[in-house]
């Protein structure tokens, strides 16, 4: 728990309901505590059957877990998502211009913007993406930007996610499972739908195919299999784009193409949605004890006959290092000043900024550069005595591999309890996809939402629930 | 569609299948168990059998007794074709063939899952054991249910049907052969108290005691019942019935082909050899070797289909 900060808290303040939440307030004081803990108890259900679960890794009991599901919805005014959604919009173009140049001319590191050892020492950046352009130069075809907010006016770009963002199932099942539960609300509140994800990711990879292709380009969505913990989103995904999933034992290289086995034998794809990490992508290029891949893809897509999107190597724009130098990514490529904020992250591979961290460690964030889903991260605030020295010793031993950030005071949104309301933390993660023919952001989101009193970490990893988000019409 | 989906639905549907066959088994054994005591240990050992977990099963208990058998059948883990291990293996291709499958039937092979793993998944005392038999079958029939109910005619359709019988076709032909001693027609023994303890436990084991007496008007006897369970068009679980359907279900597959696929040829040779002929030339050829060669000829069918679609390579 943090003593002593002050919270934002989206819905309440002091004289009443912010705007956003003034029709949804004054709906909640007319309803009754009992029949809102039987929805609750309803959606869990409903979750539970459709098979909406998910593993957690390195838990023995392979027991499926459901992310909990709050009934409050966290609402955004139009004004406020049209500047997100701007600031989104810029930030994805930085990124794939970035991406663009420093595979291929690099100027960004011969202007000296970007340190050339943050690139060339980093495992995240693949030489064999080197003087290649993917398909319409797209390399992020679907970023998931995470965005805190800690005031009024303030939001923050916590992290890019580049690479193979999930997340996206549950921002569309939790608007279902409210519209099945609450359909008055939605009648009463003009919110934005979301539902046209499916198929805008559809038209979005379809239209990132190889020039080669000709006709209706084949999708194909690649799992690792149901074992793996985002298995329910890729057969969702699949399974609403109308396209088929596939496993990496399904598919092999056919006259210089990847094609997917049938039951009347091989058939052409053109764009793989690989949700398969760069690593495990081609036993022959990267990991050799990959069984998750496809053997020869990597030639087959230097030689322009597939698509894979995410592009390999996306994921150095991940980085937690890169990430500091987002500010200046986006003025050195769009000119302009970046819309969205970025946290005030400090290098601990930088000397003074590591004796600096090691000195505040009780009031900063530590992250691995590398590290996600909240797993190998210290919330200082929050840490124990010994938790504190241990980490010192830690990031002692591997400076380079650590950023620190302040602690955000996040802001919190009422979740439901059978006592009433109670604040909890939140984040957002918004869905921009990427083609030729533009960026499309989905007004919505995932809202996550720390459900221990006081946690700021809402990773579902991490006993973390959801959300649904709406973002009113005007 | 994928090779690995068709095979998914199909081995999906053979589980399921799986399930009802050996909570129909266990029924029959139970019932006879309990009304005929003094022939218990043969009767289980005879249920066991039928499921072809004889080594299994010797290999971990010592007795043929109604807990350790009814426990191993439905429950067991380590039991690959136990209920409970069907189910998941049921719900794990349901979950890989996801998108193959509409909204109905995945909730209710998934749901069955969650009823039947927390059903088995605690022990199930003898007084709650007919319970626990009508649930598996209650759950079986609603995803039965869903799959006529909402799924397209299609090819999904169909290796969903090729699953179910063949695995069906597996299921009765073990269940008469394991029986076939005292189906063959010895005149001495009709009438005999063994041979009708032996008849209602035949027809029970695949839930036709009443349907028997409805199509043949007939008196137990076990012409009347080799020729019913083999021979009888109008009965679901008979061979020329499952023979039946999957030349149906084959010949959907193949309405498009030039040249019929080996499989479908080898299901119309096996159909053959069920239509247009009488139970005494099957008691000549020898019962029990008859049997034997549909079983085998059954699981070649069902080796050359996977094949034939690409299941596996």
């Amino acid at each position: 728990m943090i003593k002593n900060m002050k919270f934002f808290d989206e819905m309440q303040s002091e004289s009443g309901h912010r705007d956003p939440y003034d029709a949804y307030g004054s709906w909640f004081a007319g309803q009754d505590n009992a029949r809102l803990a039987s929805k609750s108890q309803e959606a869990e259900a409903f979750f539970r059957r459709s098979g909406i679960t998910f593993n957690v890794y390195g838990q023995s009991d392979a027991e499926e877990r459901l992310i909990p599901f709050d009934l409050v919805p966290r609402i955004l005014s139009n004004r406020e998502w049209t500047k997100l959604s701007k600031g989104i919009d810029q930030r994805v173009r930085a990124i794939n211009a970035f991406l663009h140049d420093i595979y291929n001319r690099q100027e960004i590191l011969r202007a000296g913007v970007v340190p050339i050892e943050l690139i060339a020492q980093n495992e995240a950046f693949l030489p064999q993406m080197i003087g290649f352009s993917p398909p319409g130069d797209v390399y992020t075809h679907i970023v998931g930007t995470d965005i805190v907010r800690t005031g009024q006016d303030d939001f923050y770009v916590l992290e890019d996610n580049a690479r193979t963002p999930s997340g996206v199932s549950y921002m569309l099942e939790n608007r279902e499972t409210m519209l099945q539960m609450f359909p008055e609300l939605f009648s009463k509140i003009k919110v934005q739908p979301v539902g046209d994800y499916p198929k805008s990711l559809r038209r979005s990879l379809a239209a990132c195919a190889p020039s080669s292709c000709q006709g209706r380009p084949c999708v194909a969505v690649l799992t690792p299999g149901i074992h793996n913990s985002a298995y329910y989103e890729h057969s969702f995904l699949a399974d609403q784009m109308g396209v088929e999933l596939v496993e990496g034992h399904d598919l092999r290289v056919v006259d210089g193409h990847i094609a997917m086995r049938t039951t009347r034998g091989y058939k052409r794809i053109d764009v793989l949605y690989r949700r398969v990490d760069d690593d495990f992508l081609d036993p022959l290029t990267f990991n050799p004890s990959s069984m998750l891949g496809v053997p020869g893809i990597m030639d087959v897509y230097r030689a322009g006959n597939i698509t894979i999107a995410n592009a390999p190597g996306t994921g150095i724009a991940d980085d937690k290092a890169i990430y500091s130098y987002i500010p200046d990514i986006i003025e050195f490529y769009t000119g302009e000043r970046a819309i969205l904020k970025n946290v005030q992250t400090f290098r601990c591979s930088e000397p003074e900024t590591l004796a600096y961290v090691l000195d505040n460690l009780a009031d900063l964030v530590v992250k691995e550069v590398h590290g996600s889903g909240g797993y190998g991260m210290l919330v200082g605030p929050a840490a124990s005595k010994k938790e504190l020295s241990d980490f010192a010793t830690k990031l002692k031993s591997n400076a380079a591999n650590y950023i620190a950030q302040p602690t955000l005071s996040l802001s919190t949104v009422p979740i439901f309890t059978e006592s009433g309301l109670a604040p909890r933390h939140v984040d957002l993660r918004p869905f921009a996809l990427v083609s030729p023919e533009g960026v499309n952001i989905t007004p919505g989101g995932l809202t996550r939402v720390a459900l221990t009193e006081g946690s700021l970490v809402v990773n579902s990893s991490q006993g973390g629930g959801t959300k649904d988000t709406w973002i009113l019409e005007d | 569609m994928l090779g690995k989906t068709a095979g998914g639905l199909y081995w999906m549907f053979r589980s399921l299948e799986r399930a009802e066959n050996t909570a129909r088994l266990v029924e029959a054994g139970f019932r006879i168990a309990l009304t005929r005591s003094t022939n218990a240990e043969a009767e289980w050992k005879s249920v066991i059998v039928t499921s072809a977990a004889r080594a299994a099963y010797e290999a971990k208990y010592q007795h043929y007794d109604s807990e350790s058998v009814v426990h191993f059948l439905l429950q067991d883990a380590d039991n690959p074709s136990s209920v409970l291990s069907v189910i998941k293996s049921a719900r794990d291709n349901a979950r890989l063939v996801r998108t193959a499958l509409t909204t109905e039937v995945w909730t209710s092979v998934n749901e069955t899952w969650m009823v039947l793993t927390k059903l088995l998944g605690a022990p199930i005392p003898q007084t709650e054991l007919p319970a626990a038999l009508a649930t598996i079958r209650a759950q079986s029939a609603v995803v039965r249910g869903a799959l006529h109910g909402t799924m397209l005619r299609n090819d999904i359709y169909d290796f969903c049907r090729l699953g179910t019988f063949i695995e069906r076709m597996d299921s009765t032909a073990r269940i008469i052969d394991v029986k076939y001693y005292s189906l063959l027609p010895a005149p001495s023994f009709v009438g005999s108290r063994l041979d009708n303890v032996q008849w209602e436990t035949i027809l029970r084991s695949v839930s036709a005691h009443r349907s028997f007496r409805w199509a043949v008007e007939d008196d137990f006897n076990a012409p009347a019942i080799t020729n019913f369970l083999i021979l009888d068009g109008r009965m679901p679980r008979s061979l020329r019935f499952c023979a039946s359907k999957i030349v149906e279900n084959l010949g959907y597959l193949g309405m498009n082909d030039d040249t019929p696929k080996p499989s479908l040829e080898m299901a119309e040779r096996l159909s053959g050899r069920l239509k247009d002929r009488d139970v005494a030339s099957i008691f000549e050829e020898g019962l029990h070797e008859f049997l034997l060669s549909v079983i085998e000829e059954n699981a070649k069918i069902g080796q050359q289909i996977e094949q034939d679609y690409r299941f596996n390579s």
